[in-house]
């Protein structure tokens, strides 16, 4: 049993090392700068550590500003396709209703066509609009992307809150949205917070439809974009380790909602 | 109640932004030119430094350019004031209206000693001055000094032939083991450039009208030859300056502003000199940016003061220390220059003097019908020499594509193809 | 049912209406687009696409990629789900470590394992110092294509199993753990129990993260651009090269046709397979 469990344990650990040492890498190669990225054979501890390549990046004027445009972007990709998907997701989950699969078909759709693509014809529509060139056209657009996750998150979510729970509540005298309030709602949270997790990842880490719809307004990843297509290797590096920084700490600081997931077994 | 939530967040969302926004009242220049990070870095600290007007500095994908520029005509929202394109990137908005002639700014800036070739280029077959000349460049090879014992016998390196090149590469790779040669057929490289303005016109004498034919032929034969000595990573470089510094590369070929690093990083340690000749002289293909001003600019004012600050003698200076881009007005380079800034000026002015050069146009006229140009060429590069395609075969398979291209563009053939009533026309 | 045949319809109102404007209303633009050349009705882009040089790569690259990479996904997927629930200490550290993925952009994830692969990269140093290699070693060019391919295969697995695991794992944890205790207790060994109780079980998760994951795959772009430039092919890269370096939208539009109606085969096939039959639902 011991050994078995041992086992385990390495299994879980090589797991482990897997995801984490490519990113240890990349940190290596980006805080080495361009003397780490020449250098052969590598060694696994750079032998001199400079902040300067990730310097570089942080005084590039109009990083910061594309921080927080990223971040309206995603918060608003979150709100929406969160408010508008889940909805849609409890529907397919607890009702049969003629068009279902159709709807279901229609949602994937969305994913199933390269938005890159899309981006042209709406950047024409937004200007109209006045949205081009703006953070809330950039979310509005990722929403559409984030909405498929939403609805079948959600989907799968309540499809996994038994029906009975409800249905007891209506016995206890709760009407159908009070029901719904009180008793899957708590239980369907942690899901709900994960596929808001999704849509706020989504949004900061598209890059095309991003870099279309916008001039000076770009966000994070399509203001990286623009400048690591053509820089040189060591701070194209450093730019990839920028950009895989707020990842990480995103997920840590929602973990426990990760976790939480896990929660709702114990019943 | 959903809406009214909405309404809600986005306003809290829009209130930030919106006091960023007011401020940005500044002009907007968008430039294909100096975009990668260090140079677009270069062009906001140091350039535009002692500019007295705002400016937002906004690196642009030359591709995207004319559909940037559509987008903000059809839509009526207009935020650039300023273009710096390359003459063949401005070109294509001519049709797309997206230019005002510049023509009283052309006379107030008569006396900067703009040579005339290059202003009467900035008309773009117009009526007008549509652009100001900006800054000019070439491309040229640059060699570690580790290759040079392996130069043939008799070879002047400023006189290169690319049966030399083809010699060299094969004694270094004889006695080291290594491909050492390299190009710059990244995804984002310029290998094209080298196609169109180096090898085409050193072998046929032309590049549109001589493209399908017994010289082609030839020339995609010895070509895919000398590729046996190149390294196999150059299908991803797409700055040659890189594996010249890390040592996978000996002898290569680019753009200066994407070797530049490495002269300067490392003077001592690189030649530079000019691409090689073939069997009809030494091919090379001058680059010209300018500067133009958009239709509807939301500040025109600004542009033209921002025109006449960056064709100052003094900026001119400025931009070709910090980037590599030589003056297009008369401004003496200052003695002091830096050692790998020399070694590319000197690369330069031998390539442009060379006694058997043949300068080659950037394509013109082919509107955004230019990507698909370049992508005959690459395509037909890609056939003969990776995938071992038949030149002939390759050939006949790439010049009626080539050919419609031509013929939907409209584009009469520009140099070093005789001039063409109508169309370009492959023979 | 108490509840009006009408309810269902107003949930899904709202985002039917939001992806009616902002992303039918541009899709039938670009079908359009697609089906148009020269100004009439033609099938025109399509013959331009499938003449290209690359149309062929493409698409067997795309394919292949996909074919590997998304079982093996769902397979590592499956494995990390079920280790998941024996983790005893430390459970949402290792959840977090191993969801790290999940916020990597594919721009990203081709940048990490481009520092991972390239001639003077970790894996060769690796190998030097094992002594297989004898200096660095080039693994990413034309005349590699099978390393090409792992290496691709590797990045996705890398990038993509993280999503495939989270939907599992919401998943997994909704699997009643009486079932499989009974199962034991009729003396099922633990593969048969997963195999007979907890697969199907878990069978509407693995049907919604296998179409997620393969609509995905069949878009992936940035990591196989990175890694591979211009010696790797794949529907997207065409699809983005054609629309922004050769500015056809004809045949970019085409290629996205193209892309949908893959994705869209994809997706039919998994509904399809792997239903869940009526009895169980809930």
């Amino acid at each position: 049993m011991t050994i078995r469990r041992g086992m385990f344990m390495a299994g879980v650990a090589t797991l482990c090392v897997w995801t984490l040492l490519p990113i240890y890498l990349i940190a290596m190669s980006a805080f080495g700068g361009e003397p780490v990225v020449n250098a052969w054979p590598k060694s696994l501890w750079a032998a001199s550590l400079s902040f300067s390549p990730l310097q570089a990046f942080l005084h590039i004027s109009g990083v910061w500003l594309s921080v927080l445009y990223s971040v309206e972007a995603a918060c608003l990709c979150m709100v929406v396709s969160i408010l508008l998907g889940a909805p849609a997701g409890y529907a397919l989950a607890r009702y049969r209703f003629r068009g279902a699969t159709l709807f279901r078909l229609f949602v994937l759709l969305t994913r199933a066509f390269p938005v890159a693509i899309l981006a042209l014809p709406l950047a024409v529509g937004f200007i109209r609009l006045g949205l081009y060139d703006s953070p809330i056209g950039v979310g509005l657009m990722h929403s559409v992307l984030a909405m498929p996750f939403a609805v079948l998150i959600s989907a799968s979510l309540f499809q996994a809150i038994p029906r009975e729970l409800e249905e007891a509540a209506w016995v206890f005298g709760c009407s159908g949205p009070k029901a719904f309030l009180r008793v899957v709602l708590p239980l369907a949270l942690p899901g709900i917070s994960a596929a808001a997790i999704f849509a706020f990842v989504i949004s900061w880490n598209e890059v095309f439809a991003a870099s279309v719809l916008t001039v000076r307004h770009k966000t994070l990843t399509a203001y990286l974009l623009a400048v690591l297509a053509e820089s040189p290797l060591h701070i194209q590096f450093a730019g990839g380790f920028i950009l895989i920084l707020p990842s990480v700490l995103f997920i840590f600081l929602v973990r426990k909602h990760l976790f939480s997931l896990w929660g709702i077994a114990g019943r | 109640m959903t809406p009214r939530v909405l309404t809600a967040l986005s306003a809290l969302l829009l209130a930030v932004p919106l006091t960023a926004r007011v401020a940005a009242a500044d002009t907007v220049f968008m430039s294909t030119q100096l975009r990668p990070i260090e140079e677009a870095q270069k062009m906001r600290d140091i350039i535009l430094k002692d500019y007295s007007g705002k400016v937002t500095y906004v690196p642009q994908e030359p591709a995207q350019l004319p559909t940037r520029i559509q987008a903000e005509q059809q839509g009526g929202t207009h935020t650039i004031s300023v273009i710096g394109a390359l003459h063949g990137e401005l070109e294509p908005l001519i049709p797309l209206n997206g230019l005002v002639p510049v023509d009283d700014l052309a006379a107030k800036l008569k006396d900067r000693g703009f040579p005339a070739g290059l202003m009467r280029l900035g008309r773009l077959g117009t009526a007008h001055q549509m652009y100001i000349p900006w800054m000019q460049a070439t491309y040229f090879m640059v060699a570690n000094k580790q290759a040079l014992p392996y130069l043939p016998k008799g070879a002047d390196l400023d006189a290169l032939t690319y049966e030399q090149l083809a010699e060299w590469g094969a004694a270094i790779q004889a006695k080291t083991g290594k491909r050492m040669l390299g190009f710059p057929a990244g995804p984002t490289g310029l290998m094209h450039r080298f196609i169109e303005g180096f090898l085409y016109p050193s072998y046929t004498g032309g590049l549109v009208t001589t493209f399908d034919g017994a010289p082609a032929d030839a020339m995609w034969t010895r070509f895919a030859g000398l590729w046996k000595y190149v390294n196999p990573n150059s299908t991803n470089y797409n700055f040659m300056q890189e594996p010249l510094l890390s040592g996978d590369v000996w002898v290569a070929f680019d753009h200066v502003a994407r070797l530049l690093n490495a002269l300067r990083q490392k003077p001592d340690d690189f030649v530079a000199f000019p691409a090689p000749s073939g069997p009809k002289g030494r091919g090379f293909m001058p680059v010209l940016a300018g500067l133009a001003i958009a239709k509807d600019a939301p500040d025109p004012q600004g542009a033209a003061a921002l025109i006449t600050y960056l064709t100052d003698p003094k900026t001119q200076l400025a931009t070709a220390t910090a980037t590599g881009f030589f003056p297009v007005v008369k401004a003496d380079l200052p003695a002091d220059l830096d050692p790998g800034l020399k070694l590319a000026a000197a690369a330069i002015a031998k390539t442009e003097t060379a006694k058997d050069a043949v300068p080659a146009l950037l394509p013109v006229g082919l509107g955004s019908h230019g990507g698909e140009f370049d992508k005959v060429m690459l395509d037909t590069f890609q056939l003969i020499v990776l995938r071992g395609v038949k030149p002939h075969d390759a050939l006949a398979r790439e010049a009626p594509i080539l050919q419609k291209v031509l013929t939907d563009s409209g584009a009469p053939c520009w140099a070093p193809d005789p001039p063409s009533t109508g169309a370009c026309r492959v023979k | 049912m108490r509840r009006g045949a009408l309810t269902p319809y107003l949930l899904i109102a709202p985002a039917t209406i939001f992806l009616g404007v902002l992303f039918l209303v541009p899709l039938v633009q670009t079908v359009a687009l697609a089906f148009h050349a020269d100004g009439s009705l033609s099938l025109g882009n399509f013959t331009r696409m499938a003449g290209d040089i690359n149309f062929n790569d493409a698409i067997t690259d795309t394919f292949e990629v996909v074919l590997l990479a998304v079982p093996l996904q769902l397979a590592l997927a499956l494995g990390m789900a079920m280790m998941l629930r024996h983790v005893r200490r430390g459970r949402d550290i290792v959840l977090w470590i191993w969801s790290i993925p999940l916020g990597i952009s594919d721009l990203a994830a081709g940048l990490v394992w481009l520092a991972i692969l390239t001639d003077r990269g970790y894996l060769n140093t690796l190998l030097f110092h094992l002594g297989v290699i004898p200096g660095p070693e080039s693994w990413l060019t034309y005349e590699t294509p099978v390393a090409l391919l792992i290496a691709i295969v590797i990045a996705e697995l890398w990038r993509a199993t993280a999503i495939v695991l989270v939907i599992l794992a919401a998943g997994v944890q909704l699997v009643p753990k009486e079932y499989a205790e009974a199962a034991e207790v009729f003396g099922a060994s633990s593969w048969q129990r997963f195999i007979r109780v907890t697969l199907p079980l878990l069978r509407p998760s693995i049907q919604t993260a296998l179409i997620l994951r393969t609509v995905l795959a069949f878009e992936m772009f940035a990591t196989v651009l990175t890694l591979g430039g211009r010696n790797f092919p794949v529907m997207m890269s065409e699809a983005f090269n054609w629309q922004y370096s050769q500015q056809n939208y004809g045949v970019a539009a085409a290629y996205a046709v193209l892309v949908m109606a893959v994705s869209l085969g994809a997706t039919l096939i998994y509904l399809r397979v792997l239903r869940t039959p009526a009895a169980q639902l809930p």
